[in-house]
């Protein structure tokens, strides 16, 4: 069975930094559109001071996680400051005795981080926002993982529901956030927060096939 | 971009830099960044803290001081503060009798006060909250809990802050900030975007000729997009759908007109002066008028109006003494 090592987990949050901060400019157009414009700048700077406070250190995923959600909730703040934050809080607590991750872990930490983000927000599929991603992503990860434990058939699960997912805010009517006041004005254009939403977890399941394989070979 | 500004990453934090150098007796640093407090606040009161993104300015730091605000928590621009930035605003401020936080209805500064008050718990800040959500244009008045908190924030802080400098409960204060921003009815309407130093282009776009009623303090599109003709008809669009969310018809009225950054002081009263006009035709005595750029949206063109119907219980809370950036009376 395919495992993923929990205990190093820096370059794999290294791996999220970059996505996000390489996609700055992108994330603020997208926002630009319906929104302020500003989602790009606060995540890349989040991001951003994260990368360099675990910069050259040796951290579990638990800790890298850990690490994320504390800088994303002390210093984006925003509405995605504490989203994101105890999602990948919920996701740091999921994995924090695990020093191996087998498909099934792997779900569960994706499970427990969207039960954290739920407690801090009354947001929900179809509201277009970064749920509109998460959600369904989670989803069809566990329907993959429930016909086989095949790791990486479920990480192509997770990538193929966030894009999904993704693509489904086009045709959404914002329900929160600032967007929502745009009612009918909203729709053609993607959430922002589903579009970084989408980003990450398709990092993530980049990431961690990439270290199966190398595991494997 | 146009702009006195070094990185554009940093202007929030080199902003900050300057309110502290330009008056020290209304900001002191404190033990976070993005928290100012109003170093004469008496310890035995209840504090009152505000917080919110930045661009705004004077709000939300502009609202500190005496008889005002006690403590503000600063967020990136148009972005909400973080809550260790708001728990530490309610630690700065007096806390032995409650901290009343008095803020505005948006998505972040909910969940991030929300998260603030909980760590305050743990440390036994008792904490209540009145969320502003007085701008019509944003939700029906049937829908009030979705309406976003705009310039009847500052009748809020005002009314909140003198109930708290004259000694009154924390529920007191609450009740009373709570029904100052009932009383208010906001809306806006903009002429030009605004920009965003680090995304160095508009947020958005509003043709040339145009006006967009209704529209956000962060640049949210309005509800109407309509030709730009004259300030008497502005007046007009502004005033129809204010008096009609509550009734003003023969009671006394404060009038705030702020603007939105770029618009002159002196449109701004052009503006009044058909609002006046209007407001006498509807019965409406205007107690006092306030005409100024009191809660901008960076470089935006365009003007907000509240109308706040007042009472005796109001009235003198509006007009007690107040000495901060945006409001100083005696």
């Amino acid at each position: 069975m395919q495992v993923l090592d929990a205990t190093q987990g820096r370059d794999i949050l290294e791996e999220l930094v970059e996505v996000i901060v390489d996609n700055r400019q992108y994330l603020s157009d997208v926002d630009g559109a319906i929104g302020d414009g500003d989602h790009g700048i606060n995540m890349a700077k989040g991001f951003r001071l994260c990368g360099e406070s675990i910069a050259g250190q040796s951290l579990s995923l638990s800790k890298a996680l850990g690490t994320l959600a504390t800088t994303l909730m002390g210093s984006i703040g925003g509405s995605m400051g504490p989203l994101y934050g105890s999602l990948f809080m919920g996701m740091a607590k999921s994995v924090k005795d695990k020093n191996v991750l087998d498909a099934k872990d792997f779900g569960e930490m994706l499970a427990d981080g969207q039960q954290s983000l739920e407690q801090i927000s009354d947001a929900k599929v179809g509201d277009k926002c970064l749920l509109d991603t998460l959600v369904p992503a989670i989803e069809s990860y566990r329907q993959a993982i429930e016909v086989s434990d095949d790791f990486p058939n479920a990480l192509q699960a997770l990538r193929n529901g966030a894009q999904q997912g993704r693509d489904s805010t086009l045709d959404l009517e914002a329900k929160i956030g600032r967007a929502a006041r745009l009612g009918e004005r909203s729709r053609g254009h993607l959430d922002a927060g589903a579009v970084s939403c989408c980003l990450l977890l398709t990092r993530l399941a980049d990431s961690t096939e990439r270290r199966l394989e190398k595991a494997a070979a | 971009m146009q702009r006195i500004i070094n990185d554009p990453d940093n202007v929030v934090d080199d902003a900050i830099k300057g309110y502290l150098r330009a008056s020290p007796s209304l900001f002191a640093a404190t033990d976070h960044p993005r928290v100012l407090k109003y170093p004469g606040s008496p310890s035995d009161k209840v504090g009152i803290v505000t917080g919110g993104g930045s661009g705004h300015e004077p709000a939300f730091l502009g609202y500190i001081g005496e008889g005002m605000c006690d403590a503000v928590a600063i967020g990136e621009i148009f972005s909400s503060p973080t809550a260790d930035a708001f728990l530490e605003a309610f630690r700065s401020a007096p806390h032995g009798q409650g901290v009343a936080c008095l803020y505005g209805n948006y998505a972040g500064d909910n969940m991030n006060v929300k998260m603030a008050k909980q760590m305050a718990e743990m440390e036994d800040i008792e904490v209540k909250t009145v969320i502003a959500r007085d701008d019509v244009a944003s939700a029906p008045a049937a829908e009030r809990d979705k309406r976003r908190g705009v310039a009847g924030e500052v009748m809020m802080w005002k009314i909140g802050g003198a109930a708290a400098a004259r000694g009154d409960s924390l529920d007191e204060v609450i009740r009373l900030a709570q029904k100052a921003v009932d009383a208010c009815s906001s809306i806006g309407v903009g002429l030009s975007s605004c920009t965003i130093p680090a995304n160095g282009k508009p947020n958005f776009s509003i043709e040339p000729g145009h006006m967009e009623l209704g529209i956000g303090h962060h640049g949210e599109p309005g509800i109407e997009v309509a030709p730009l003709t004259s300030a008497e008809a502005i007046a007009t669009a502004m005033c129809d759908p204010v008096l009609a969310d509550q009734d003003f018809a023969g009671s006394e009225v404060a009038v705030l007109i702020s603007g939105l950054g770029a618009t002159p002081v002196m449109e701004l009263n052009i503006l009044y002066a058909h609002i006046a006009e209007r407001l006498e035709a509807a019965d409406i005595r205007v107690h006092r008028t306030d005409i100024g750029n009191y809660f901008t949206s960076l470089e935006m063109m365009g003007a907000t109006l509240t109308l706040m119907k007042l009472d005796d219980e109001l009235k003198p809370l509006l007009d007690a003494p107040a000495r901060s950036l945006a409001i100083t009376q005696c």
